[in-house]
């Protein structure tokens, strides 16, 4: 078990918005999150990765409880991608070298440049590197901050719709990346996404949000016609193509 | 054969990213150059003339004569002064706009110099520090320069701390940092209106005077005691440039990548509001170089504060010793308040690079 969340209860000042959230990953799962706009899903990953701090409940990485790690030590376990990004006068090179920065003492290592070279690589942002980030589109700069979090050489990785600005080429490029690496390196992804079907090709997990709690989480058998209704509140079919579930709105 | 074409791609664009990391690091040496040049220039001008043999001679300890003495005593400190207060009050607006996210951030703009100057005050006119004698050089003389100057770092670090302590209340956000910072700078203003209101006029006059920024105030101890301030900061917010770039990238970014945020913001608004209190008590008010000097450098060579932070040191050092020069000569024998020249001259070039945008790469 890689990840482990206990009876997770997350409130902002009058608003409360996670409760009774239990889950654990394997290493080598991809886990997408599924949830209408406001749910929580992006207060789940932030409480996973410390930006907030839960009012009850715990969060063990690899058996250590994620408030017992230092920052710096967290960053080398999780890497996380913000749904909103900020673009700053930084050229994507040192951008993505900036995932490194939790193993960077005084200055960057030739493993750290090393490390960034091949993420560029892998990302196929190789042509991109001396560009500025505030000169990028939005799908661009969503590759570099994917790069960033790959950058860190997580356990696992946490990513906020990482698909949201992407083209279609892309996402399916994109999403084969990231399971390839997670396979490879047996690692863990948690993923939110707003696509379904999306979801379905990326992941082999899947959790329902629904009223700030896990409504329904299993494999790809719990992509039902009736689950999906009772969580988007839309009827839809779902069909199989190639053996995949295709979820089609009615 | 795939393999070794990759190995070329690769090589390539490492090739491709120390030119450009070389560029920033020629910049820098450049202005570094620049700096060591304009020095011996600002060390030959003035009224008495020396030659640049004799600025050498001096320098490498042949000392001989008078000229030994102006060199030594009156012109030396004050090029240094020049460069480690402009170095200090530009690094720290460097790191200003960085930790509150907001490139209008510097040391005259955060209320800090507000305080140094309503302290002078006090000193000068409640506990009568400064009075009027007619000297041929200045028509104004402050007795006792030691207790205002402790008096306006006194009041500096008495400004920053109320301002830390209310932004400490809304978790160190920057918009708090930046609102409280305002609002203490026009409070300490008022207060010293109302003290300058009923104080008599030499007394005024001779407040006024303090706070027209002036770099001759500074001997060897006072550039000893800034030179050691300022060159632990900069190697401090060193220390700090990966922290600043994450910054860069958004608060929750910063935070995921390892940055514990409030302690660095804390930490940096504390040590650069402390180069402020020094340099504006040991030298009066010297506006616009630590927003100017920032600004001007990062649109040279963008944000990267590996290169940004000596980037901004040594810009401002530029900045205030050419004003310095300027001052001196200009109209010599008379010396014109810095301050003013530092925004005569960088007003312009800093309206020319926003005119004309980033430079490219
Ligand atoms: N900083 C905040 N303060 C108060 N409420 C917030 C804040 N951020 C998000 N919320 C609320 O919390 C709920 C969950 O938000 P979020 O996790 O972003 O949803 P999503 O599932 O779309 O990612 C929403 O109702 C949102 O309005
Ligand atoms: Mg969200």
């Amino acid at each position: 078990m890689i990840l482990s969340v206990n009876g997770l209860k997350f409130k902002y000042p009058g608003r409360r918005v996670l409760q009774d959230i239990d889950f654990s990953v394997e290493k080598g799962d991809c886990l997408a999150i599924l949830g209408t706009n406001g749910v929580g899903k992006s207060t789940l990953l932030k409480c996973i990765n410390r930006i907030l701090k839960p009012q009850s409940g715990a969060v063990y990485i690899q058996e250590d409880e994620i408030f017992k790690l230092s920052r710096n030590e967290l960053a080398q376990k999780v890497g996380y991608v913000a749904q909103k990004h900020e673009s700053a006068r930084l050229t994507v090179f040192d951008a993505v070298l900036l995932g490194r920065k939790p193993y960077i003492k005084w200055d960057a290592s030739p493993k750290d440049m090393e490390v960034t070279r091949r993420v560029l690589k892998l990302m196929e942002l190789e042509d991109y590197s001396l560009r500025y980030l505030d000169e990028l589109s939005g799908g661009e700069l969503q590759k570099v901050v994917i790069a960033r979090a790959l950058a860190q050489e997580p356990n696992i990785l946490l990513l906020d719709e990482p698909t949201s600005n992407l083209d279609l080429k892309n996402q399916v490029e994109v999403i084969a990346i990231i399971k390839k690496v997670v396979k490879e390196q047996q690692i863990a992804a948690i993923v939110t996404m707003h696509d379904i079907n999306l979801a379905i090709r990326f992941a082999d997990k899947f959790i329902f949000l629904k009223n700030g709690t896990i409504f329904e989480a299993g494999g790809v058998e719990i992509i039902t016609p009736e689950n999906i209704e009772k969580v988007y509140s839309v009827p839809v079919a779902v069909e199989k193509f190639n053996n995949i579930p295709v979820v089609l709105p009615l | 054969m795939k393999q070794e074409v990759s190995a070329i791609t690769n090589s390539h664009q490492t090739g491709l990213y120390q030119q450009y990391t070389g560029r920033k690091k020629f910049v820098i040496l450049l202005l570094a150059l620049l700096t060591a040049a304009l020095s011996v220039i600002a060390i030959n001008a003035g009224s008495m003339n020396v030659s640049p043999y004799q600025v050498f001679m001096t320098l490498f300890g042949q000392r001989s004569g008078i000229s030994d003495v102006v060199i030594w005593n009156i012109r030396l400190p004050r090029v240094l002064a020049g460069i480690i207060a402009g170095a200090g009050l530009s690094v720290a607006g460097c790191v200003m706009q960085n930790n509150l996210r907001n490139p209008l951030a510097s040391p005259s703009t955060l209320g800090i110099s507000n305080a140094a100057a309503f302290g002078a005050n006090i000193a000068i006119i409640v506990f009568g520090a400064g009075s009027v004698q007619s000297s041929s050089a200045d028509a104004v003389i402050i007795n006792n320069p030691y207790a205002v100057t402790a008096s306006a770092f006194v009041w500096a670090m008495v400004g920053t701390l109320v301002i830390l302590l209310l932004a400490r209340l809304r978790g160190f956000s920057p918009e708090a940092m930046v609102l409280a910072g305002v609002a203490i700078g026009s409070l300490f203003s008022a207060g010293t209106i109302l003290i300058q209101y009923f104080a008599q006029d030499v007394q005024v006059a001779a407040v006024v005077f303090w706070t027209f920024g002036d770099l001759g105030r500074a001997s060897w101890k006072e550039v000893a005691i800034m030179a050691s301030l300022v060159i632990l900061s900069i190697a401090y917010f060193m220390l700090k440039r990966w922290d600043y770039n994450a910054l860069d990238t958004g608060e929750e970014t910063a935070r995921g990548l390892g940055v514990n945020v409030e302690k660095v913001r804390l930490e940096g608004m504390f040590v650069a509001s402390l180069i402020t209190a020094v340099t504006v008590s040991f030298l009066g008010i010297i506006g616009f170089i630590g927003l100017v000097g920032p600004q001007i450098i990062r649109r040279i060579i963008g944000a990267d504060h590996r290169f940004l932070i000596p980037g901004s040191a040594l810009m401002g050092a530029l900045l205030l010793l050419s004003s310095d020069t300027l001052a001196r000569t200009v109209i010599a024998p008379v010396v014109l308040p810095v301050g003013a020249i530092t925004s005569f001259l960088g007003a312009p070039l800093f309206l020319y690079l926003l005119a004309r945008g980033y430079q490219k790469r």
